[in-house]
């Protein structure tokens, strides 16, 4: 147990020690791998932010049922009552006849109102659903048509169904994303170890020679992997947090034009870790690779 | 100890470098290789610590089939045994003293009882006072030993040599001569490849002449 704990302190060690032999070098990987990780976790964060802003705007989605014109306004409220106790109804506002005429001359139409013979407008039902996917808006459409009652729907949903499609393919692109760049940051990882094996030959060609196994051989380097994911993926983060930073403000100024409130969010916790984890395991198994096609390439073994 | 019945080693190109080649030596035994340069003397050592595998035959170590060995199994085979290389294969990005640990670390030996056994090889070969030092800055005879130190320094049942005294005057290749002698006086198993008749007459022992890959009588 001791000779295990120091193999790998050693190990351990061996490693932070080839940071320190090129630190410019190393540097400028990490930097690499660090843009790698923040472009698809970037876009993700961007993503969570646009999805959290359309949750918001979401509720403002209605229904308007114009109720059929020869129906007495006792009926159309009991309907309305009715409704409200549904499921998928968030809310019901009734709207009379007269009080639709009072509504239009309160907006400056008392003009036209005026010339009117008789009130045109129906009862109108404004609904307010509870789920506002497009799949929910669809079903409560078809449901409120079927009403006996119900003269007319209308209902505004194409631009909900193109945000979600929208939102659906912003994700597909951050996972291209993201497999891409991870393949990248695993390729980044094995030629960095590939330079330092053949810096190393000499040691290694010894050690196999004296019977170091393979697995004494590999471990500095996937120490040295690892690490250097992990290290890319911090760097990641931080650009990440000074990127949102960088666009904050403007975020700011883009919601108050439109009447909101809205402050970016950046990475969970447990996302941070996934970040953290994916791009240390990446870099652990790009050094993996690497460093085991060398080994079969020395002749000694 | 080392069985090798009918060896041939053809490398690449056709060269046979050891053909049909037996020989047999006993545990405890100082073997000198003798022969020209290209008799094979360097790739029968080769097959023996496993760096080389054979065309046809075997090789015998310890009662294992060196030839057939798996990938996984030849670290544990090599820590049985001391080489030493004629370009001595030193690691000159660290110091003398732990060129000589390398070997025990790879075994797991770490602490106070791997430093005694390093030590206790410098000093029978006399670099105990150089451990700090970098091999770069020692001279041809000291890396020479220095290599010796790391191949006893696990306490092998086999030292294999190869042309450990090439590049050394005559009083330096006297002193490893006389070490090698020592380790022998202790049981351990010498095969060593050289080219100097001078050396093999001064300390006796067993001499296995090589020529074009066969043994001559």
């Amino acid at each position: 147990m001791k000779a295990w704990l120091t193999h790998h302190l050693h190990s351990l060690k061996i490693a932070a020690q080839r940071f320190r032999d090129a630190p410019l070098a190393t540097l400028f990987t990490i930097l690499v791998i660090g843009v790698a990780v923040a472009m698809p976790s970037g876009l993700y964060v961007l993503l969570s932010n646009l999805d959290r802003a359309a949750g918001g705007v979401k509720p403002q989605v209605e229904l308007t049922l114009f109720i059929k014109a020869d129906v007495p306004e006792n009926e159309s409220r009991a309907l309305a009552a009715s409704l409200g106790k549904q499921a998928g109804i968030a809310e019901v506002v009734f709207v009379s006849k007269a009080d639709g005429i009072k509504k239009l001359e309160a907006a400056g139409l008392s003009d036209i109102t005026a010339g009117l013979p008789a009130n045109p407008l129906p009862d109108t039902l404004i609904i307010t659903p509870s789920d506002s996917s497009p799949a929910a808006l669809q079903e409560l459409n078809d449901r409120l048509e079927k009403l006996e009652l119900t003269q007319q729907i209308v209902m505004d949903t194409d631009w909900i169904k193109r945000l979600s499609a929208l939102m659906g393919l912003g994700k597909n692109l951050v996972f291209l994303l993201a497999a891409l760049l991870g393949l990248a940051l695993a390729a980044i990882t094995a030629n960095t170890i590939r330079l330092q094996i053949y810096a190393q030959k000499d040691e290694i060609e010894v050690a196999q020679l004296i019977g170091a196994t393979d697995r004494f051989i590999r471990r500095p380097f996937l120490y040295f992997g690892g690490i250097q994911g992990l290290a890319g993926g911090l760097a990641g983060w931080a650009i990440i947090l000074l990127g949102g930073y960088f666009i904050e403000s403007s975020v700011a100024q883009v919601a108050v034009a439109y009447g909101a409130t809205f402050d970016l969010h950046g990475l969970g916790l447990d996302e941070l870790l996934s970040l953290l984890g994916g791009s240390t395991l990446l870099g652990w198994l790009g050094a993996y690779f690497s460093v085991n096609q060398a080994l079969r390439q020395f002749a000694n073994g | 100890m080392i069985e090798l019945s009918d060896v041939t080693k053809r490398y690449p190109g056709g060269h046979e470098a050891v053909s049909h080649l037996s020989l047999t030596i006993e545990q405890g035994e100082l073997v000198f290789l003798t022969g020209h340069s290209g008799a094979g003397k360097s790739t029968l050592l080769k097959l023996i610590a496993a760096i080389e595998r054979p065309t046809s035959g075997n090789v015998v170590v310890n009662g294992q089939n060196v030839g057939r060995m798996k990938r996984p199994a030849l670290p544990f085979f090599r820590r049985n045994i001391g080489l030493i290389f004629q370009d001595h294969k030193l690691l000159y990005d660290r110091s003398v003293f732990d060129n000589v640990l390398l070997p025990l670390h790879i075994q797991g030996m770490s602490g106070s009882d791997a430093a005694k056994r390093v030590r206790a090889a410098l000093d029978k070969v006399g670099l105990l006072k150089k451990e700090k030092t970098r091999p770069i800055t020692l001279s041809g005879g000291e890396q020479q030993r220095l290599c010796i130190a790391r191949a006893i320094v696990s306490r092998p049942a086999l030292v294999l040599a190869d042309e450990p005294t090439a590049n050394l005057d005559d009083a330096y290749a006297r002193d490893i001569m006389d070490m090698f002698r020592a380790f022998n006086e202790v049981g351990v198993t010498l095969v060593i490849s050289t080219h100097d008749q001078e050396l093999i007459h001064r300390y006796g022992g067993r001499s296995v002449n090589l020529a074009y890959g066969k043994l001559v009588a």
